[in-house]
């Protein structure tokens, strides 16, 4: 606005006033920030009603869903490992595994009840089953995984009914790869091009970021005599999230553009930088306790950081008309109309 | 496959013609939408304020643009129908471009008046028509004034909910309160809406959105109270250029298809039918239009897919990826062979 003047002369300054073409407004095309990778398509001009979204941007508060997004991934991770420690014969592991799987659930559970507008009425989210909805397919999961983990850790902390205990174990470690990956569905489940578009890597990103958080807090909080499988299991998980995620944005198309731009990108390269390091710890740290923790918390923010920077990616594609237009419109270039 | 099958098949995507049936209404009646015509939109927003006192939608912001036009901005929890205003250095149809008079004298011109056969006096018949400028097609007006400029026309809109056959919304609503109707409309039930906020990004058209302080979803209900006593929505009723038509929907592609003929005829080549094919992405929209530029000038998507079309294909991935995790924790647990 303070570009220009109104003087005797009419308006002076670079607001074109009267004399602006109309509707020949292209829509804003940032320029990819300096790093390396090529633009996948070429810089496309297009048309937009006034710069303004196609689409109404997610309502989701980022603290609430992108936490969920990460502690449901901890808590579902865990879980395996939990069972994993306890088949094994690894109590040190196993404990500190169900006890975070549970308490990461009971907070993803107060989380996602917080978002609602209407949170009193969170129990009308089991008023039906829709295959159709990813969020009512949830809902059911967690109403048969949160019990099932928080008995694993109750039993666990009383010392008692082991029998009991374990049972929830096994059970809450067969639900939980899905409550690690199903979160890749709600997301993708959308018109949101930078999620939508990536549905096929998605759930492998998250499950690699679950196990990565999952072996982080093993990590952090196991003996490290103990701690082996969290190691091998950090490792393998960082290859499986870095490399599905790069998958994801080679293929992608034009939406890619929103995870290498203002806050996604950089919580998403520090997600890279501290899941590989956390790794490369894990992996050569031998049993140092200090590196273990310090590879542990690398881990486990890594995670976070991954899901934060997915989370605001989305909302940034859902905000900018190009990447709603411009796929679209190639799209029916290529079909031929 | 019975023929029963093929009516209820294609639930996800892919042309329905008895959406009603498909959603387990055997007797339906048939499938009421709205069409559009933006030709004779005069962007008078009687559509918006109609709807506005007749849902009760609570003040949505009283901002000036400085755009356009249009205050309103865009669909939403508080707007449910939205006139566009778009200005374009395009002439529009048979609009007679180049008639600036800035360099005409009036008083001079009225000092000549009935001194010579130019300029006949009062009472005089008006005088014969100048020759057509150059290149103008017999009988019609050239959209270009002898100079070679275009003017400018104006696009008004007047958006709605599309009411899709395969309503994203709808799929991804968690708790059932958005619901498919009788009429095959798609409406929210706000005392079941809890809100989760999951139809918000699902929409294709960004209709649908959340209303703050109250916390639960909205959008337009083509008028679901009005419908069930025979009656046409609001915003229907209040235009003065009947732009927004009701009707079954049957009837109103038919009508639109003759009314782009027309246009074409009459020389508007831009005229084209918006989201009326039932080959579409989200199978053919209940309230459909008839737009004189492409949609993406409107804020409409050019070729919107419903989300829940790849819904099967991701569960698919996302059943592989849990195994996979499943499979790496073991991969974890296996002791190297020494």
């Amino acid at each position: 606005m303070s570009e220009s003047d109104v003087t005797r002369h009419g308006v002076q300054g670079t607001r074109p006033g009267r004399e602006a073409p109309t509707g020949t407004r292209a829509g804003r095309r940032r320029r990819r920030r300096g790093r390396g990778e090529q633009p996948m398509v070429p810089d496309a001009t297009f048309s937009s009603y006034y710069g303004k979204p196609v689409l109404n941007k997610p309502t989701w508060k980022p603290l609430d869903i992108a936490g969920y997004l990460y502690l449901g991934g901890l808590a579902g991770a865990s879980s395996l490992l939990a069972a994993g420690g306890q088949v094994t014969g690894r109590p040190g592991l196993a404990a500190p595994a169900k006890l975070g799987a549970a308490g990461a659930i009971s907070l993803s559970l107060a989380a996602l009840v917080h978002d609602l507008g209407r949170p009193a009425r969170f129990l009308n989210m089991l008023r039906v089953l829709k295959p159709t909805s990813p969020m009512s397919v949830g809902s059911w999961l967690l109403a048969g995984y949160a019990p099932l983990t928080l008995t694993a850790a109750a039993t666990e902390v009383a010392g008692r009914w082991r029998l009991l205990g374990s049972a929830a174990t096994a059970a809450s470690a067969v639900l939980g790869p899905a409550v690690a990956t199903y979160t890749a569905v709600l997301l993708s489940d959308t018109a949101v091009p930078a999620w939508h578009e990536g549905y096929r890597e998605l759930p492998f990103v998250f499950a690699g970021s679950a196990a990565t958080a999952a072996s982080g807090l093993a990590l952090a909080a196991a003996p490290t005599a103990e701690a082996g499988p969290a190691r091998r299991t950090a490792v393998l998980g960082a290859a499986l999230e870095l490399g599905a995620f790069r998958t994801m944005k080679r293929r992608m198309g034009l939406p890619a553009e929103s995870f290498d731009q203002g806050r996604p990108h950089l919580l998403l390269r520090a997600a890279e930088l501290l899941t590989a390091g956390g790794a490369a710890l894990a992996l050569f740290g031998g049993r140092d306790r200090r590196l273990a923790l310090a590879s542990g918390a690398a881990l486990l923010t890594g995670s976070a950081a991954l899901r934060f920077g997915v989370f605001h990616a989305g909302v940034a594609s859902a905000e900018d008309p190009a990447y709603t237009v411009v796929p679209q419109r190639e799209r029916l270039a290529a079909r031929g109309r | 496959m019975s023929e029963g099958d093929e009516v209820r098949g294609n639930l996800l995507y892919g042309p329905q013609p008895d959406v009603a049936g498909a959603s387990g209404y055997p007797d339906a009646p048939p499938r009421m939408g709205f069409f559009t015509d933006t030709s004779v939109c005069i962007g008078c927003k009687a559509c918006e304020v109609a709807c506005k006192e007749w849902n009760a939608i609570p003040e949505d912001g009283l901002e000036l643009t400085g755009m356009s036009y249009d205050n309103t901005q865009s669909l939403g929890a508080d707007t449910w129908r939205h006139v566009a205003f778009i200005e374009q250095r395009k002439p529009f149809g048979g609009q007679e471009p180049g008639v600036a008079h800035e360099d005409v004298d009036v008083f001079a011109a009225a000092a000549r008046l009935g001194t010579d056969a130019a300029s006949p006096g009062p009472g005089a018949t008006a005088p014969p028509p100048g020759p057509a400028p150059e290149g103008a097609p017999a009988g019609q007006i050239s959209p270009l004034s002898p100079d070679g400029r275009t003017e400018l026309r104006w696009l008004m809109a007047s958006d709605v909910c599309k009411h899709c056959t395969h309503a994203a919304c709808l799929d991804v609503c968690p708790t059932g309160a958005l619901f498919r109707t009788e009429f095959g409309t798609v409406v929210v039930q706000e005392d079941v809406c809890n809100g989760c906020g999951y139809c918000v990004p699902a929409c294709p058209y960004g209709v649908i959105d959340q209303r703050k302080d109250d916390g639960r979803v909205w959008k337009c209900t083509l008028c679901y109270d009005r419908l069930g006593v025979g009656m046409e929505p609001a915003c229907a009723k209040s235009c003065p250029t009947d732009s927004i038509q009701f009707g079954p929907l049957e009837e109103l592609r038919e009508r639109a298809r003759d009314r782009v003929a027309q246009l074409r005829a009459a020389g508007v080549t831009d005229a084209r039918l918006y989201g009326e094919n039932p080959e579409d992405g989200v199978g053919g929209d209940g309230a459909f239009f008839l737009l004189l530029d492409d949609p993406e000038v409107y804020g409409l998507p050019p070729d919107p897919v419903v989300t829940t079309r790849d819904l099967p294909d991701m569960w698919r991935h996302a059943a592989l990826a849990a195994a996979s995790l499943a499979a790496l924790a073991l991969g974890g647990f296996l002791r190297r062979p020494r």
